[in-house]
């Protein structure tokens, strides 16, 4: 019965991890996919790694160092972009590479091994806390209310931002907080899927949605449900093949996108597809 | 007349460099002017600094009190801003000229929706509401961000070099179409062709620093070489032609 109460416990934090991380991928995820910011997300996804070593020297929360570092990164980038004083890819090339090597340093300079390292760099349902998913929860909350609320002023100043400072003295500020939203998404997803592949979950899933429409809201929608559904498939295939769960998920979405493409590909060739 | 808008003595530099130097300028209610000179010369200066881009670093700048509160001037950017591939809607893209007058927390009411269809309609653009931008024709995204400069029914509208997008198909069209809008809003329009818009517009303001205002649609080739713009003959006839000056 022991076994059976673990088991529960197990299948509730591994479905409500798979919804926030879908929403909060798939709210995030558009963002950065129209606004053709995934280098940027790259970028900030590995400087937080440097955060997480320092966390694991320091002895504080890891998470906590890599949401100051992806969020301090990202507003960086956004600022010196705004500015034009850099070139843009340098800076986050520069970045990328810091953040990584700013982790391992901590992380070697750490006395004893520590277990949970793989778990952020390739994700572990494993050792993703209750807390890792309150936080996603409430990220979520987060993240809906504010693009619902300002829905219409983020996709303005996406799509146009020379013009939405012909109306608008907030540009640069919504730029700062919707990117500060990116990194902190990221950050508390890395616990999900890892380093390495948390970027591909908010990028796959909006690139899935494209093929069935080109309205943003609907974009968000479906890129939550494929999303979720790439998460929660990814879940159950490693669980039951034994094989680590951010591999799966983001397996699991690249084979969704393929199907998609596929399928749309051979439906426009019988009939006019809309 | 009412005038809309009206400079004294406005100077601009960017970084120590003039770029305006002591304009005066007025834009009246109705008026057609075509903004022409050479690359450099201010005329993009001109708009930013009538849309409230750019502040002056001297002179003044008066505006009808009804563009002032209301924001009613309607802007058509050159067409590099907006980014084609991304996945907007005509419907949206034509909504967004009315992100001017809400609040931050902003929504699209019924009747903003309206709007959007009646100039929708109005620029020949019906059934495509839905399609992105990528669908759309050259002349086609034009009218889209033209009716997003007219959505808002401005008093004054600002075209920053509408030619360069224009589809040759189309700019027939185009030119009808702002024809019929100068008979609710003044045109404001920055040109470096002036052969094209030397038969449409009412007036010339030739912007090299300093303005020179033509207050017709001529100009003779005595008035170009004294203020320093291309040097160019524009006449007028059934078919409007330019004439070279000989090079040295």
């Amino acid at each position: 019965m022991e076994g059976n109460i673990f088991q529960y416990d197990f299948i509730i934090k591994s479905l409500l991890g798979a919804i926030f991380a879908s929403i909060t991928a798939g709210l995030a995820g558009t963002y950065i996919v129209s606004r053709r910011m995934v280098f940027l997300s790259g970028g900030i996804t590995h400087a937080s790694f440097g955060g997480i070593g320092i966390g694991y020297f320091a002895g504080f929360n890891p998470v906590i160092g890599a949401a100051v570092f992806g969020i301090l990164s990202a507003l960086g980038v956004e600022y010196l972009s705004v500015r034009h004083k850099i070139r843009e890819d340098s800076a986050i090339g520069i970045l990328w590479a810091f953040g990584m090597a700013t982790g391992i340093i901590f992380i070697w300079l750490t006395p004893g091994y520590s277990p949970n390292l793989m778990g952020y760099l390739f994700g572990s349902i494993l050792t993703v806390t209750s807390a890792d998913i309150i936080a996603l929860g409430v990220m979520s909350l987060i993240l809906i209310l504010y693009f619902s609320t300002f829905y219409r002023t983020i996709l303005y100043i996406s799509f146009d931002e020379a013009f939405a400072r012909t109306y608008s003295p907030h540009v640069d500020i919504f730029k700062y907080v919707t990117t500060s939203l990116v990194a902190l998404t990221i950050v508390l997803n890395i616990r999900m899927a890892g380093v390495i592949l948390v970027l591909s979950l908010l990028t796959i899933p909006p690139n899935i949605a494209m093929q069935f429409t080109r309205v943003y809201s609907r974009i968000i929608y479906l890129s939550i449900l494929s999303g979720f559904i790439g998460t929660a498939s990814g879940y159950i295939i490693s669980y039951f093949a034994g094989i680590p769960v951010g591999a799966t998920i983001i397996f699991t979405l690249v084979v969704l996108w393929i199907l998609v493409k596929l399928v749309i590909a051979a439906l426009k060739k019988t009939k006019k597809f809309e | 007349m009412a005038y809309l808008v009206e400079m004294h003595s406005v100077s601009v530099s960017y970084d120590n460099n003039i770029v305006l130097d002591k304009v005066d300028f007025k834009v009246n209610e109705y008026d057609y002017i075509g903004v022409i000179g050479p690359n450099g010369g201010g005329k993009t200066t001109l708009l930013k600094v009538i849309l409230g881009l750019k502040k002056p670093s001297a002179g003044t700048i008066v505006f009808d009190h009804d563009i002032l509160n209301g924001s009613r001037i309607g802007y058509l950017p050159q067409i590099s801003t907006g980014d084609v591939s991304y996945p907007v809607t005509v419907q949206d893209v034509i909504l967004s000229g009315l992100m001017i007058r809400k609040k931050i927390i902003s929504r699209m009411s019924v009747s903003d929706r309206k709007r959007a269809s009646s100039v929708i309609g109005e620029l020949g653009l019906s059934g495509l509401e839905n399609a992105s931008l990528s669908e759309l024709s050259g002349g086609q995204l034009q009218r889209v961000f033209l009716g997003r400069a007219i959505i808002g029914d401005p008093r004054l509208l600002l075209l920053d070099e509408p030619g360069n997008f224009v589809d040759s198909t189309f700019e027939n069209d185009f030119y009808e179409k702002l024809k019929e809008l100068n008979k609710r809003m003044a045109i404001l329009m920055v040109s470096h062709d002036i052969g094209i818009i030397s038969s449409h517009v009412k007036s010339f303001a030739c912007v090299n620093k300093g303005l020179h205002y033509h207050p017709s649609s001529e100009i003779t080739n005595e008035q170009l070489l004294a203020y320093g713009c291309p040097i160019q003959l524009i006449t007028h006839g059934e078919v409007p032609h330019t004439v070279l000056k000989s090079h040295s």
